[in-house]
């Protein structure tokens, strides 16, 4: 699979803040490529560099390797939806989605068709004659789309797209986001700081914080093997604890918990040492008998899920997750229990 | 919360008993500054010609018969379009809308200059905008005279270096009435185009950008369209009081850029005015600008209506 976009030790400062610090990224061709982080990791920024609005202090951005630095934002085959859409008030919808096909010389026919059509596919044909301002905030959204795919880009870049939908109207634009991805063949760079969002659409996730990227990796990898404490903690919810390497035997580590229980875990490139544990609450189960005995200290209904909150004897605070069936007995606050951690179930931490 | 009940929607009547009231000082002030003068104007301008100014309760077209045709010394040959007082209004309007053009392209870009500073140098520059405003427009017409004269500040530096030999001609030329009148109202164009483009979304020019669209493109189909309130507004701020200014005109203008604004005060002066005249001058120079400003609310209209 080739590559669309490369990104090599971009930095980028604003004044005294530095917003990107020495970024590198990979970016396949055809890909649903996702940059998450939480608000002002850079991720804004990263993206407008790439579409040209702003300019790197160092590094460089390759495009199906051709190095765009010198290129303006209107000679980059990239189009972009904006956050906050940033529809031509003056315009109708039909040339709002029209306008990027009149600037690279469509006759007005062919782009009033292909215009129509991209309408169609955004399930907005009844609306072409109205103004921007006559659409809902979703039926806006669909018009930046389907304004951003009607030059058929290379690229589309898509910065938060969602986050002003409403959660049902959110998730149906999830499946039709990557319907459309798959359909056109267009990489998507989609920005988002919700991480289900992420994980449910990409294909590849770059986990960014204070202008570094923490880890790239599919939805998998990045949820069962985080590399740093930061990843772990940002995607879903996590147990960590605080634990003593003891010492390491090829790819496996020998680690001591903080009641003296010791469990053997994927080393992940580890010294001997302190170190922090992640542990996710639903590879927890209760157990009769054990030697990682907790407190249960309350119980939280979720619905699908319930929810223990557990304290070990040693002082630290453990979530559980145990699925709601009818065979689950829940054990009421106040009961010590055993916890029963799987095989893999622990993972090592690098910092 | 009464008010919003259905039972409530009868008090509609009682809220406009409150309001009426209320309203009063406005209607006064339309009532006293705008439609008693306009009214006075029109009734004048049908009234006969006194002597020595003022007029004579004699009701009679003759003032805008005068306007429109010429019958002669005496009065008594058949008619024909008189073009004296069509040529002036026509120079005056001629000489509004450069003026209208020249502040719109020197405003244009000092307002947007302006809406793209940061907000707290904002308030600076259109500070120093107005200033010049603190002076009455008398004087800093007169003033302008002296910096263009013969022997003022521009020509004499110019003459000492030696680039030019004899003074720039500009006293008493329609350039000079131009200068004048584009120093009186560019203001009038900065504002209303300084408040349209602080308000407009940078966004729309990145996404144009983005879709292909150079500078200049982005500029024509995205910022002035989306602007386009802003400039109209500075316009008709602009082009409404040149095409009745008399100071700019008399004070810097010569015999040949006689306008609209000094045929009209001519009128109202000592003995040799002619108010029904005067007021006849006024009445077609409004009905014009009125028709002017029809034509802009229907296009308005019909663009609100897509
Ligand atoms: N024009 C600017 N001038 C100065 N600092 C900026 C500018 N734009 C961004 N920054 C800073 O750069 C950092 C990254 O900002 P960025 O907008 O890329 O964050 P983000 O990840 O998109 O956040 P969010 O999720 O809130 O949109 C922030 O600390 C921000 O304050
Ligand atoms: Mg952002």
């Amino acid at each position: 699979m080739s590559t669309a976009i490369e990104i090599r030790s971009a930095v980028k400062r604003y004044g005294t803040t530095t917003a990107l610090h020495a970024v590198s990224l990979e970016i396949a061709d055809n890909a649903f490529f996702t940059l998450l982080g939480p608000s002002g990791c850079g991720k804004t920024t990263l993206l407008r560099c790439i579409a040209g609005f702003e300019d790197l202090n160092e590094g460089e951005i390759r495009l199906f390797g051709q190095d765009i630095a010198r290129l303006d934002p209107n000679h980059r085959p990239v189009n972009t939806v904006f956050q906050h859409y940033a529809l031509f008030p003056h315009m109708t919808v039909l040339e709002n989605v029209a306008f990027g096909l009149k600037m690279i010389g469509v006759s007005l026919d062919d782009r009033r068709a292909r215009a129509g059509r991209m309408l169609e596919m955004v399930h907005l044909s009844a609306f072409a004659d109205r103004m921007p301002t006559q659409l809902s905030g979703g039926q806006q959204q669909r018009v930046a789309l389907a304004r951003a795919l009607a030059p058929e880009p290379k690229v589309l870049l898509l910065d938060e797209p969602l986050s002003a939908l409403d959660l049902k109207l959110r998730q149906a634009m999830r499946v039709e986001l990557k319907t459309l991805q798959e359909e056109t063949g267009i990489t998507f760079v989609f920005v988002t700081h919700d991480q289900e969002e992420a994980l449910t659409m990409s294909d590849r996730i770059a986990v960014m914080s204070q202008g570094r990227v923490q880890q790239v990796g599919s939805a998998r990898e990045i949820y069962e093997a985080p590399v740093n404490r930061f990843v772990a903690d940002f995607i879903g919810e996590t147990n960590l604890i605080e634990v003593t390497v003891e010492r390491i035997e090829g790819d496996w580590a020998r680690v001591i918990l903080p009641g003296g229980h010791v469990i053997r875990c994927a080393a992940a490139g580890t010294s001997p040492g302190k170190h922090h544990l992640s542990i996710r609450p639903e590879r927890l189960s209760l157990a009769k008998t054990g030697e990682l005995v907790a407190t249960i200290e309350r119980v939280v209904y979720l619905g699908t899920d319930l929810q223990l909150l557990t304290r070990l004897t040693s002082g630290e605070a453990i979530q559980v997750r145990l699925q709601n069936s009818a065979r689950t007995e829940v054990p009421a606050p106040g009961t010590q229990v055993a916890l029963h951690l799987e095989e893999g179930a622990a993972r090592l931490l690098a910092d | 919360m009464a008010g919003l009940t259905p039972s409530g929607q009868g008090n509609g009547s009682g809220y406009r008993r409150i309001v009426a009231p209320l309203l009063l000082p406005t209607w006064l002030m339309i009532g006293i500054f705008l439609v008693l003068p306009v009214l006075l104007m029109a009734i004048y301008s049908f009234l006969t010609k006194e002597f020595r100014g003022g007029v004579i309760w004699d009701f009679t077209l003759a003032s805008y018969d005068q306007f429109f045709l010429n019958r002669g010394l005496f009065g008594d040959e058949p008619p024909v379009i008189e073009w004296t007082y069509i040529t002036i209004f026509w120079r005056s309007i001629w000489q509004a809308a450069v003026a209208t053009l020249i502040c719109l392209a020197i405003g244009f870009p000092t307002a947007w200059f302006i809406a793209t500073r940061p907000p707290r140098s904002r308030a600076i520059w259109l500070f120093l905008i107005t200033i010049p405003y603190w002076v009455n427009l008398l004087i800093r017409t007169v003033s302008l005279k002296f910096l263009i004269r013969d022997n003022g500040p521009l020509n004499e530096p110019l003459m000492a270096l030696g680039l030019i030999t004899d003074p720039l001609p500009l006293v008493n030329t329609n350039l000079a009435v131009q200068l004048g009148l584009f120093y009186s109202y560019l203001p009038f164009m900065v504002l209303p185009i300084y408040a349209a483009v602080e308000r407009y979304n940078f966004a729309l020019s990145e996404a144009a950008a983005d879709l292909y669209a150079s500078r200049w493109v982005t500029l024509w189909e995205i910022v002035l369209p989306v602007v386009k309130p802003g400039i109209i507004a500075g316009c008709i701020l602009v082009f409404v009081p040149s095409l009745g200014a008399f100071l700019a005109p008399d004070l810097l203008g010569g015999a040949k850029t006689f306008m609209i604004g000094s045929l009209i005060d001519e009128q109202f002066r000592g003995s040799q005015g002619n108010w029904p005249f005067g007021a006849a001058a006024a009445m077609i120079l409004m009905t014009l600008v009125l028709i002017v400003l029809m034509f802009y609310a229907r296009a308005q209209a019909r663009e609100g209506a897509r």
